[in-house]
């Protein structure tokens, strides 16, 4: 792959990769727009950037990625995604067979979400500017009426759920990037959350207030900020948060606390304490929320605490991820 | 008539100050008023010149046992004469009043207890203005009963004729009480459900059951319920006599049968919690600053039980013994330890047990005990039934504070306590057992609480007119501080900071510590929005310069210099939680917030707390630590440094070495085993050498790729110069909790423990230390020793005579470096502190050693050397910041 302006070799590539794969009639009018009618209901935009080290990794990689983080954003408004835009940044040496492998994986990732790749852009950068590929997505999504999610709206004496175990995705990225070994293969999680989500709108449309994707930080930085941006505090039980024998055991000897791990197919809903067993059966009837689990609750704070209640019966403040997990025991 | 105007500073509120000064004055013959006001006591005395001169001189004298006088300033006073000396009404205007700690009960006291005719005979809440609950039961300023947890209680005829009479002990004594007005006793069940047998004996007055606090009356059967004042002395409290009348009183709750039995025969509530102990059970007992567990030490079973239930498995307990003659069966205290013992603070002090053996789970590996004496009258009555010493151990469930509230101990401690010794009066203020150890020939303090706070310190000459600060402190072992008006404040003990109850508290503490020294009050707890503000950057006062002004703006960007008010001081980590709260609180109050670095402060609290002025030249000072964060992101532990106040230089330090796994090198002591052998060694050379060693064989079993990458590429394992996790590496490769450490130094206490009795013999090993330049820095690595650790160990050297050589040689290359430091320094006086110097082999050797070849040693010893004593440091590091 040569860095070069908008000649053929670039006109060659976009055909011959990107139309190809992502194969839909939008992007085959080749037009610089999409162009599609509006559903009634309220529109939902989000946009991500995606840079990860490696490309590919145990259970995704930066394409199938691109898509799954995207969706789920636009998903966690109760949003059904409805079509998605891509631009990439392509390092100039990258191998094209690397990067006909991440567009065959995101084309697939969007069929299985249902979201299209319908307009999209692309880049190169000199050898050294770019990390191999960066992609940036984009989704719209339609809210169905009557569904009002969002991040300020909890209040003490909902519950939070938490769709399933955490770490996974974070675990398995920094082994494959410093190859370690650990007895069992750890798998990112990464996946589309939105068919769960329709399935959570459908059984409570009402009752959902917040819904995060834990991805950087981790549940705790989600769950800090839903209780800053609620202004409310989070009471969390440790026995109550599922976390897989291999990511613990790996977190163990890495010294890291998975609760500060990324998570890519994970979410964390708070909801009225009374829907909560209906959205968790709901989840739990999903193939991605199988391990899904009431985690704890909100309640009355000014100082906005997120704790922790510990297997020793204590409560541990569960604070903001300060850069790296620095110790502080003197 | 000659007068003069007399200004008395300092503890002279609510200790017996002015009926002090009301015999003196009488006594001299003087005419005149004393009266409390927002700076202290104030005196108006007229009567000849010599009498007026005697009469000052002898005011320090006879100060009652709770003061402490700070000031005496005299002037001439013009004014019309008085007919006699009277003590007149409080002048308060800006509460500045100091709170005395909580003192054990006095002598006076004690005798009431005892006499079978006095009012207070047998009751439990006895004090005086010389003794009793102070800063463990104050809500807010000024000092008065409204304001305790004494407001409850009304005072009865009695008790308000001692409370308002100049001559009594009792004159103002604001936790004034007795039998009928007073709180009372009751035994509960882990349900909740009252047992005692002594009820009616100690049935209160109409006032206090009005009491707002839960209240055992409502919880009795009609016709249990005492019919008011007057009842109380109906039944003599002869054990003898209340063992015969105590059948028809009894009223059992069914689960308690068994145990009330037995215990029915017991005298009173007390009478009945002792032979719950001396059955075996674990009784929850509401004591001075919180709940304790308490168990009899000389039962196995029950220590281990008490254990089990507490999920604490390795911590040692503390004791109480009944008095020195029990104490004597078991420990042996120096006269030096006998005093601290007996002092009014009452701390727990650590002994060398000799003599019985207690039960091996009192304290598992230790031939320490860490015993204290009753310092209550609650105390004193129930060790006086009991012939062995209980554990007295802090009543919490693992990782939490100490319960301090009936409904909260009966629902966090069930599980723990099989019953409960419970009162009514509400304890403000959570105030841990304060720890001391004799080292180096003075009493040091490890932990301080209960008895020394919150005495104040005063500063050095120089920090005169030094801006208000407050500093955050740590956050493991964390106390805050407050500076005001040349006094640093340091409150309590507080605790490990991430623990959300202990949070609570210590944001509770700082506002009623605010409070009590008028800082500003702009911040009510509660009201704080814990929004986090833009993290400031690291700020630390590097090299021997002024940190300079603009360095320390304000939150808000105002030159600090313009601002007359507060500040705020902080460690330079971004991830204390103290940290964070004092950058929101600054941000808030738009106040300046100066960053210190964490072993600066070490070395500054050291300072002030010896009195060194604010201009003296700057100090060596070896500060050996767990870890603290450094310059320039780096972790720092094992630091020897040249400063003052305003600065310092870090002349030299341990070799930093990786922390594979970050806190977990802390949790695992393996690791740093692993590390620092990595460090100096080829792993495939050692593993030929040595693989037998069960030390091999151990890491032999553990993920050491991954550990190998995770230090080769930095991933969670940052380099540290730490001796604390130096210490780690040594006990676990001795074999000592290498696979866990369940408390933060666990390991190296257990080195020290295995070192003390080969110490005296043993000298270090020879080339045990090179030192090697890291950017410019004389660097102490330990190639050597490790070398001649491993060999000692192939060769089956025994382990004791193997870590006392590693103490030996520590404190060789110390005094060498310091030595050399201070021929090239010309500095003299050298500080050594840090948690790591509560290590008493380590401190003596280090010291002495100093000492021989001419220098001044400065230690920490009413602050602790680990972070407790930090936030005096910080303290006065920001004050001197201020000050131009
Ligand atoms: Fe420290
Ligand atoms: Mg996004
Ligand atoms: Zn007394
Ligand atoms: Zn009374």
């Amino acid at each position: 792959l040569t860095h070069g302006g908008g000649g053929r070799a670039m006109a060659q590539l976009i055909d011959e990769l990107f139309i190809k794969h992502f194969d839909n009639d939008f992007l085959s009018r080749r037009n610089d727009q999409a162009l599609f009618n509006v559903p009634a209901g309220r529109l939902a935009i989000s946009t991500d950037g995606h840079v990860i080290s490696p490309l590919f990794f145990p259970g995704g990689d930066i394409g199938s990625l691109a898509v799954h983080g995207t969706v789920n954003d636009v998903a966690m408004s109760g949003a059904k995604p409805i079509y998605l835009s891509a631009g990439f940044i392509l390092e100039e040496g990258l191998p094209l067979v690397d990067l006909e492998r991440i567009v065959i994986s995101m084309a697939a990732a969007a069929k299985a979400a249902g979201t299209p790749i319908v307009t999209g852009d692309t880049k190169v950068v000199e050898r050294g500017k770019g990390d191999g590929v960066f992609i940036t997505s984009t989704g719209v999504g339609i809210v169905p009426d009557g569904v009002n999610i969002s991040s300020d709206r909890a209040e003490a004496g909902c519950a939070i759920l938490l769709s399933g175990s955490i770490g996974d995705h974070g675990v398995a990225i920094m082994a494959s990037r410093e190859n370690l070994q650990f007895e069992t293969s750890i798998i990112s999680d990464s996946a589309a959350l939105h068919g769960m989500v329709a399935d959570m709108v459908a059984a409570a449309p009402q009752s959902i207030r917040c819904l995060r994707d834990p991805t950087r930080g981790g549940l705790a930085a989600v769950l800090n900020e839903l209780a800053g941006q609620s202004g409310v505090g989070i009471v969390i039980d440790e026995a109550r948060i599922p976390v897989k024998a291999q990511v613990k055991a790996a977190c163990e000897i890495l010294g890291l606390d998975p609760l500060y791990v990324a998570n890519e197919g994970k979410l964390v809903c708070i909801c009225d304490a009374a829907a909560a067993e209906t959205l968790l059966a709901a989840m739990r009837n999903h193939p991605l929320g199988r391990d899904a689990a009431i985690i704890g609750q909100v309640v009355a704070d000014p100082h906005h605490f997120v704790q922790m209640t510990t297997a020793f019966g204590g409560r541990r403040i569960v604070d903001w991820p300060v850069g790296e997990q620095l110790p502080r025991i003197c | 008539m000659p007068g003069l105007a007399i200004r008395a500073r300092g503890v002279v509120q609510g200790v017996g100050f002015r009926p002090a000064i009301w015999h003196l004055a009488r006594r001299f013959g003087l005419t005149g008023e004393v009266w409390n006001d927002g700076e202290g006591v104030m005196i108006h005395a007229f009567g000849n010149a010599e009498a007026l001169d005697a009469f000052v001189a002898q005011i320090p004298r006879e100060l009652p046992p709770l003061a402490k006088l700070d000031a005496l300033e005299c002037a001439e006073l013009n004014e019309a004469d008085h007919a006699e000396f009277r003590i007149v009404a409080s002048r308060s205007d800006a509460a500045e009043t100091v709170i005395a700690a909580d003192a054990a009960t006095c002598p006076d006291c004690l005798a009431e207890i005892a006499d079978p005719t006095n009012r207070r005979y047998r009751y439990p809440f006895t004090n005086c203005t010389h003794c009793g609950p102070r800063l463990s039961i104050v809500r807010a300023v000024p000092y008065d009963r409204a304001n305790t947890s004494m407001a409850a209680f009304a005072m009865c005829p009695d008790c308000q004729r001692e409370y308002d009479d100049p001559t009594d002990r009792r004159f103002h004594a604001q936790a004034n009480c007795c039998p009928v007005c007073g709180p009372s006793l009751w035994l509960a069940d882990a349900q909740g459900d009252i047992v005692s047998t002594r009820r009616l004996e100690t049935q209160r007055n109409a006032s206090a059951k009005q009491s707002s606090l839960l209240s055992p009356l409502e919880k009795l059967p009609e016709g249990h319920k005492g019919d008011g004042a007057g009842f109380i002395r109906t039944i003599s409290l002869n054990p003898s006599f209340a063992k015969r009348g105590a059948n028809s009183r009894e009223h059992h709750v069914a689960a308690a049968t068994r145990d009330l039995e037995t215990t029915a025969a017991a005298a009173d509530t007390i009478g009945q919690t002792a032979e719950l102990i001396r059955q075996g059970r674990i009784v929850a007992i509401k004591g001075l600053g919180g709940f304790h567990l308490a168990c009899d030490a000389a039962n196995a079973q029950a220590v281990d039980l008490l254990r089990q239930r507490k999920r604490r498995y390795a911590k040692p307990f503390a004791l109480m013994a009944r008095d020195l003659a029990m104490l004597s069966r078991f420990a042996v205290a120096d006269p030096a330890e006998t005093l601290a013992l007996q002092n009014k603070a009452a701390p727990i002090v650590l002994l060398r047990a000799v003599g019985e053996p207690i039960a091996a789970g009192v304290a598992p590996g230790d031939a320490k005990l860490g015993f204290m004496l009753p310092y209550t009258p609650l105390h004193t009555l129930l060790m006086a039934e009991l012939d062995n010493p209980i554990v007295l151990t802090s009543g919490n469930v693992s990782d939490e504070p100490q319960c301090i509230d009936n409904d909260e101990a009966l629902q966090k401690l069930a599980g723990i306590a099989d019953y409960f010794l419970l009162h009514q009066r509400d304890i403000v203020n959570r105030l841990d057992d304060s720890v001391a150890r004799l080292m180096d020939g003075e009493i040091r303090l490890l932990r301080r609480a209960r008895g020394y706070a919150p005495q104040a310190l005063p500063l050095p000459p120089g920090f005169e007119s030094a801006a208000n600060v407050l500093a955050m402190g740590a956050e493991l072992k964390n106390s805050f501080c407050l500076l005001k008006n040349g006094q640093a404040v340091v409150g309590q003990h507080v605790g490990d900071l991430e623990n959300a109850a202990v949070q609570a508290d210590y944001r509770r503490a700082i506002e009623l510590y605010r409070e009590l020294h008028g800082f500003r009050l702009e911040l009510l707890a509660g009201s704080l929005d814990t929004a986090r503000p833009e993290l400031v950057e690291g700020r630390s006062s590097s090299d021997l310069d002024k940190p300079s002004l603009n360095a320390l703006d304000g939150a808000d960007g105002t030159p600090l210099n313009n601002r007359p008010g507060l500040m705020i001081a902080v460690d330079l980590h971004p991830g204390y939680l103290s940290t964070q709260y004092g950058q929101s609180l600054a941000a808030a109050e738009g106040v300046a917030c100066l960053s210190v670095q964490h072993h600066h402060a070490h070395l500054a609290a050291c300072l002030a707390e010896h009195g060194v002025t604010l201009d003296a030249p700057p100090v060596l000072a070896a500060i050996f630590d767990g870890l603290g964060m450094g310059e320039n992101g780096e972790l720092w532990g094992g630091e020897f440094l040249l400063g003052d106040y305003r600065g310092f230089t870090r002349l030299a330090h341990f070799q930093p070495i990786a922390l594979p796994g970050g806190s977990q090198a802390m949790r695992e002591p393996w690791r740093n085993t692993y590390a620092q052998l990595r460090q100096y060694f080829d792993w495939e050379t050692l593993q030929t050498e040595y693989g037998e060693l069960p030390l091999f064989k151990r890491l032999a079993n553990k993920p050491l790729t991954t550990l190998d990458t995770m230090i080769a590429k930095n991933l969670n394992a940052p380099r540290c110069s730490s001796v604390g996790r130096w210490f780690d590496a040594f006990a676990a490769a001795l074999d000592l909790h290498a696979e866990r450490a369940d408390y933060e130094g666990q390991a190296a206490i257990a080195l020290e423990n295995l070192a003390a009795p080969a110490f005296a013999d043993e000298t270090g090993y020879p080339q045990a230390w090179q030192v090697s330049q890291m950017e410019g820095k004389p660097v102490l690595t330990w190639r050597g020793l490790w070398q001649a650790v491993l060999r000692d160990l192939a060769g089956g050297v025994d382990k004791s005579a193997i870590a006392a050589r590693i103490h030996r040689s520590l404190i060789a290359s110390s005094v060498e470096s310091l030595c050399q430091l201070s021929r090239v320094t010309a500095a003299d006086t050298v500080v050594l502190s840090g948690g790591v110097f509560q290590n008493r082999l380590l401190l003596e050797g280090v010291a002495e050693s100093l000492r021989s070849s001419g220098k001044i040693v400065l230690l920490p010893q009413r602050y602790p050397a680990n972070d407790g004593g930090l936030a005096l440091g910080q303290a006065a590091i920001a004050a001197a910041a201020g000050i131009s």
